[in-house]
């Protein structure tokens, strides 16, 4: 596991992921819990790492960082840093570094969707901001962007197939990626295919197996679940947000009324003052890191639900395709060598894209599993740490009157 | 237990879990009345009173028209049980709050240098969207009552008010008492309190202390109403924020219907979900009760202000006294020398017509000193009347600032409390969560 990674392979220090892998974390954190949201993303990212691939040996990082702005001479964007490290023989470095720009990550995701079709490739950040999704527009949105950026690379780096795509290789290495941009167009820029993937029915597919079905029920009300999980995230920020405008108001209510009253009273106003304050700031902190580790967590597997029903929809496309020419044959309307020949070769396909994708959904539904498990335990930890901040403020204040926290009924001592 | 370490403030690590002393804003409310009767009137040694009970009434008003109104129950009893022990059958009267307006403005009438106190408010304000602005709404009702009895409660620990007798009938007999309070005949200094507080007079030489102190209700007005209008719209968020959470409950349990593994952990933490949502109302309720002891301050802005004006009054009236015991007098002395200092319209026609006979100034002569006579026996009156209220008002206002100071810091401190409280039920559901979460 962690320990079979040897430091000597690879850089450690700049590296700040593999530093926390190194050190076995556990989904129970005992030590002071970061405090920094970016750190606390990697760690719950190498929680869920350290599970999934506990089999796996690593051998490929990439990173995602360092947004700077690209200005040309009619458009100005984004481009992000993909760091890559990796032992494997068929890169030409261990360590390569490029720049790449959103367009291109889309780029990818479109060839490695085309190449496997019925693979369950991870989502990208949306291309428009969704209205009430990120509110401050520019520094928080890059950066929302850049980690689910991170994340996309993340999850494909340790997929056994996606990892190997070639596609994968020029996006990571080529400092150019314009020759490779023009091969062609793939399978799905040809109408037909495109019409079809996008219809909601399927023509030509006669039953579902059992299996493909049952995935089909779930993936329509996890759908469903997913998104209802993430509005109500989203409602429990903004009203967060709503509160901390009311606190700021509330503490400097008391600090105001202090300065009318004589030493004693004014004091103990001033402390509620300061109490309320430090709560507030506690509690703008507590929203802040709602918005950055649940919230992206959530948000990513609302994009998922598209892909999974994209995917359902592609195989059950693969079983007409096959089904329409099976009947075709037997019917004998065409040349019965050729078509026995297709008929197999579709069979064949089908087969091969049933395989893939139970081998994925099972790989995906884990994943979910510990996704989200992981948020939402380093979500319960933060608000309890959140309350036991809030409570170490309280008492002290009432330390500083002079009054024990646990016998209250008591006078205060001199 | 921290038992023997009991008040050892220093170490904070001690300050983590252990130990369920903690206590409510009732219980702090009760503190304050034991304070109140510890302190000890002769009235309240003698006799425990509270307000138990309302209940809705409905009747023909003046007008014939059939209304709905509360009354509150007084109960009575002697301070010192039964000689055998036992506890006395209490002495019971309803009164509505109509009855209790009127006790407090004839207290207000019959001692105006004393800082009386106030009543809970008429109609609820300051209230936040699920708070209910209407009189007759139960929540509403039972912090009217609570604020009654604190109203007695206060009267009763008052050295002065405790010992008046319509106070004491008030407490103890239904019908008779209004025609007792009718009978001192206080509404006829009604209007001339109503004067008092209405009037825009200029007083000459104004008391500093008064000046202050009058500046300094005022703010202390300004400053609570701000902070209990501030606070009502924090509370109206947090409860946003709390009941928010509600649907995480109904949505984890549509959820892991369809998880096997998961399910189990969702389903259960939604339920500690729906916890954490209610638990946010019985916070809020508490913490009207802090709002209720800043209101009662707040009105206590108002009592103050009124002596500081019927100061201002008599004062003003005193001046007024004397500014016109100095006219007689500056008459006095030109009908005696016959030089006219003084222009007046009476002097310049006497100079034109003729003077008059020695006889019409001497009659003037003697009306003028008997008016300079009464004069003089009125200044002396109003100036007895002046040292009177300031000494008794004076001493009244200290007792107040003292009450204010330790009352306000009680509040404070008990609001305190009521955090820590809200903080532990918030950590306890969250950590349960998480153990949920975990399991998932």
């Amino acid at each position: 596991m962690a320990a079979e990674l040897s430091g000597a392979v690879l850089d450690l220090e700049e590296d700040e992921d593999l530093e926390v892998f190194t050190k076995k974390p556990s989904l129970a954190v005992s030590g002071p819990l970061p405090t920094s949201p970016s750190s606390m993303t990697n760690q719950y990212h190498l929680e869920r790492e350290d599970q999934e691939e506990s089999q796996v040996e690593r051998d490929l990082f990439i990173s995602v960082d360092n947004p700077e702005s690209h200005v040309t001479a009619i458009e100005t964007f984004i481009m992000y840093r993909v760091l890559t490290r990796t032992t494997r023989g068929d890169f030409d470095s261990s360590e390569v570094e490029v720049r790449r720009r959103y367009q291109e990550f889309s780029w990818l995701r479109s060839r490695l969707e085309e190449s496997h079709p019925t693979l369950i490739i991870p989502p990208l950040p949306e291309k428009f901001v969704m209205k009430g999704m990120v509110e401050r527009f520019n520094d928080d949105f890059i950066e929302t962007r850049k980690k689910a950026l991170h994340r996309f690379l993340q999850k494909i780096s340790v997929h056994p197939v996606l990892s190997r795509s070639p596609h994968l290789k020029a996006f990571l290495t080529a400092q150019d990626l314009t020759p490779h941009k023009k091969q062609g167009p793939g399978l799905f820029s040809r109408m037909g295919e495109t019409v079809r993937s996008m219809a909601h029915s399927v023509r030509g597919l006669r039953s579902r197996a059992e299996e493909f079905a049952s995935i089909q029920d779930y993936v329509d009300q996890f759908s469903n679940s997913i998104s209802s999980v993430d509005k109500v995230t989203q409602r429990i920020i903004r009203e967060h947000r709503e509160y901390v405008d009311e606190l700021k108001q509330y503490g400097p209510a008391y600090s105001q009324w202090a300065e009318l009253e004589p030493g004693g009273l004014s004091e103990v106003l001033r402390g509620v003052s300061r109490s309320v304050e430090l709560c507030g700031q506690e509690t703008e902190q507590r929203a802040q890191e709602l918005s950055e580790t649940l919230l992206p967590v959530l948000h990513e597997y609302v994009l998922c639900s598209d892909t999974l029903k994209a995917v359902l929809r592609r195989r059950d496309n693969i079983q007409a395709d096959f089904e329409v020419k099976k009947d075709a044959l037997a019917a004998r309307k065409v040349d019965p060598e050729t078509l026995q020949e297709e008929v197999d070769l579709l069979a064949e396909h089908l087969e091969q894209a049933n395989v893939s994708l139970r081998g994925d959904w099972s790989r995906w539904r884990s994943g979910m599993s510990s996704d989200v498990r992981a948020a939402f335990v380093s979500t319960a930890e933060r608000n309890q740490q959140h309350y036991e901040k809030c409570l170490a403020v309280w008492e002290s204040f009432l330390l500083s009157q002079k009054m024990d926290p646990h016998r209250p009924d008591l006078e205060p001592t001199s | 237990m921290m038992a023997d370490s009991g008040t050892d403030c220093g170490s904070t690590e001690e300050v983590a879990v252990i130990g369920n002393t903690d206590i409510s804003s009732t219980e702090a409310e009760n503190n304050l009345r034991n304070t109140m009767v510890e302190k000890g009137t002769s009235l309240l040694k003698k006799l425990e009173m509270n307000v138990s009970e309302a209940e809705k009434r409905t009747g023909k008003n003046s007008v014939n028209m059939q209304e709905t109104y509360t009354v509150y129950l007084i109960e009575t009893r002697p301070a010192d049980s039964g000689s055998d022990g036992s506890t006395p059958v209490p002495d019971m009267l309803w009164r509505r709050y109509s009855e209790f307006e009127l006790l407090r403005t004839y207290l207000l009438v019959t001692y105006p240098f004393i800082i009386i106190p106030p009543l809970p408010e008429k109609r609820a304000e300051f209230v936040w969207h699920k708070l209910s602005a209407d009189n007759l709404d139960p929540d509403f009702v039972e912090r009217r009552r609570v604020g009654l009895e604190n109203f007695l409660l206060r009267v009763a620990s008052h050295p002065l008010l405790s010992n008046d007798k319509i106070f004491f009938l008030f407490l103890t007999d239904e019908k008779g008492w209004r025609d007792a309070v009718l009978e001192t005949g206080f509404q006829d200094k009604v209007d001339s309190r109503l004067k008092s507080l209405s009037a825009s007079f200029r007083v000459k030489n104004p008391d500093k202390r008064f000046t202050a102190l009058k500046q300094y209700s005022d703010e202390l007005n300004t400053a609570i109403s701000q902070l209990l209008r501030i606070r009502a719209r924090v509370a109206d968020r947090l409860y946003g924020v709390y009941k928010v959470h509600g649907n995480y409950g109904r949505v984890f349990s549509e959820w892991s219907a369809i998880e096997k593994e998961m399910g189990d952990g969702l389903q259960s933490a939604g339920h500690h979900m729906d916890t954490y949502a209610a638990s946010i109302d019985d916070i809020l309720e508490e913490e009207e009760h802090y709002a209720d002891q800043l209101k009662e301050y707040l009105f206590y802005t108002e009592a103050v202000r009124s002596v500081c004006r019927k100061h201002e009054l008599i004062q003003y009236e005193l001046e007024m006294a004397a500014q016109d015991l100095t006219y007689k007098k500056q008459q006095r002395e030109e009908l005696a020398t016959g030089t006219v200092r003084v222009f007046s319209l009476k002097g310049m026609t006497s100079k034109l017509f003729g003077q008059e006979s020695q006889e019409q100034r001497e009659q003037k002569l003697m009306a003028l000193e008997q008016d300079i006579k009464e004069g003089e026996e009125l200044l002396k009156e109003k100036n007895q009347e002046c040292h009177e209220f300031v000494q008794s008002a004076w001493k009244d206002i200290e007792r107040f600032k003292e009450q204010k100071d330790r009352d306000l810091r009680e509040a404070l401190i008990s609001y305190a409390i009521m955090q820590i409280s809200m903080c532990k039920k918030g950590i306890q559901v969250w950590s349960n969560a998480k153990e949920c979460f975990s399991k998932m």
